[in-house]
């Protein structure tokens, strides 16, 4: 095994340009999952069947399927119904849309483990729906639930790499762009997979000291 | 779509399948080798096997595939065959997710039946085998099945490097017909009807071995939806 460390000299520019896509993806992503995970649990939350069926079976359907071929739909597809968005943004809402059908599952935990007592209290306080979800409901379910909305952007960071296939330049997208250039495989590809390993276990590092921040 | 062409999305899902099929079996033995080192007395072991788990799930499926296809051939010398690549690569990152399940269902077990064991001069792997591992695989059914889902959706990263799986015979029949809406959205429908299958399949599996320590399946809704875990934090499995 060869290893030549000009080639890693020589990938670092590309290693930044791609590591710079690859946050931009990430919080972009999240902040979408964020909101539409949001809407997703309290859509679940209206007493119809008219709303909560649809939106369940959809994100069922979303949250069932390889995000790699919902990529293809929406880069391939919604171009032939006229809508053209750049490769980066489709990526960013399909990642984003992806993992909104997994955090709706987690708001659902967090708003279902606020006590009754709350609902009770902010009913008999006459509050209006509005206020009894902003006031009281949310604030408590939104904080419980921040650990696990965490991991899943850890696990989002490592979905990132699939935005490659619509040729968005993200860290391995230039990782295999100057691995065909230089003809030079293994220093690219390894010095993202070790970036890979190092962010990721810095976020649940930081994630974990958050944790521990919100349990006091 | 002419027959032609439902042919070639068969022989996709054909590949998809065995895919499936295999790297689940790397991915099965792998978690349970190394969650039940993460178990061991030793402490050279736990940490070997902990390095394992922290490693693999660290890093992206898909730059794990590429490795696999790009950097082991000319470091090591041999060139695998795409379908030996993908098992390889899916089998190890996927594993490394199921490893947390088994160490996090063989901690669970309670442990006056540890010391039962002991007590009863069991062997180490006696208790493994005969007190541990029967209490504790039905309650890894769940958090494997969702595993086993998560799967499959990784196994479409393969059309990637050219196998010419589900994924990659949808692209195929785009590039034929110059239309994309009607074979992606029929490529989605064999994916959900494959991973619905296997949820059915889990479920029954579940039911089979709860039987045999005589309990019956609690179904949480919690429990059936959760993506499995990737990090430490946030608690364990």
């Amino acid at each position: 095994m060869k290893w030549d460390w000009s080639a890693v000299a020589d990938f670092m520019p590309y290693f930044w340009d791609g590591l710079l896509v690859t946050l931009q993806i990430l919080v972009l992503g999240s902040l979408i999952s964020f909101a539409l995970g949001l809407v997703w649990a309290l859509l679940m939350r209206v007493p119809t069947r008219w709303v909560t069926w649809p939106v369940g079976a959809v994100t069922e359907f979303v949250r069932n399927t390889p995000l790699l071929v919902q990529l293809f739909f929406l880069f391939y597809v919604l171009p032939e119904w006229g809508i053209t968005f750049s490769a980066l943004t489709t990526g960013v809402f399909a990642i984003g849309l992806h993992y909104s059908t997994y955090t709706m599952q987690v708001y659902r935990a967090g708003i279902e483990a606020v006590p009754v007592g709350q609902w009770e209290a902010a009913t008999a306080l006459n509050l209006p729906l509005l206020r009894t979800w902003t006031a009281v409901i949310l604030p408590q379910a939104v904080r419980r639930v921040v650990p696990a909305l965490g991991n899943y952007v850890i696990s989002m960071l490592k979905d990132t790499p699939l935005l490659m296939a619509i040729t968005v330049l993200e860290m391995l997208g230039e990782a295999r762009l100057f691995a065909q250039q230089q003809f030079q495989f293994t220093e690219p590809l390894t010095v993202i997979g070790f970036a890979f390993i190092v962010i990721s276990y810095l976020a649940s590092l930081a994630l974990r000291a958050l944790e521990r921040r919100l349990v006091h | 779509m002419t027959s032609g062409l439902w042919e070639l999305v068969l022989k996709g899902v054909w590949v998809t399948i065995q895919l499936l099929v295999l790297s689940a079996l790397l991915a099965t033995a792998v978690s349970f080798v190394v969650g039940i080192g993460r178990t061991h007395r030793l402490k050279f072991v736990r940490f070997l096997a902990g390095l394992y788990t922290e490693v693999f799930r660290g890093t992206s499926a898909l730059v794990m595939i590429f490795w696999v296809f790009f950097v082991l051939p000319p470091a090591f010398g041999w060139q695998l065959v795409p379908l030996w690549a993908g098992t390889l690569a899916l089998g190890l990152t996927y594993g490394a997710y199921g490893s947390e399940i088994v160490r996090g269902a063989l901690a669970a077990v309670d442990p006056a039946q540890r010391e039962g064991g002991i007590a009863l001069s069991f062997t180490p792997w006696q208790r493994m085998r005969l007190i541990l591992l029967p209490q504790a695989v039905p309650e890894m059914i769940p958090p494997f099945s969702n595993l086993l889902i998560e799967l499959l959706k990784g196994t479409a990263l393969v059309s990637i490097m050219g196998m010419g799986d589900l994924a990659f015979s949808g692209n195929l029949v785009r590039l034929a017909l110059q239309e994309s809406a009607e074979i992606y959205t029929y490529i989605l429908v064999i994916y959900f009807v494959i991973a619905f299958l296997l949820t059915r399949l889990m479920r029954g599996l579940e039911k089979k071995l709860k039987a045999g320590v005589g309990k019956a399946p609690v179904r949480k809704p919690d429990v059936e939806l959760k993506r499995a875990e990737t990090t430490n934090a946030g608690g364990a499995v």
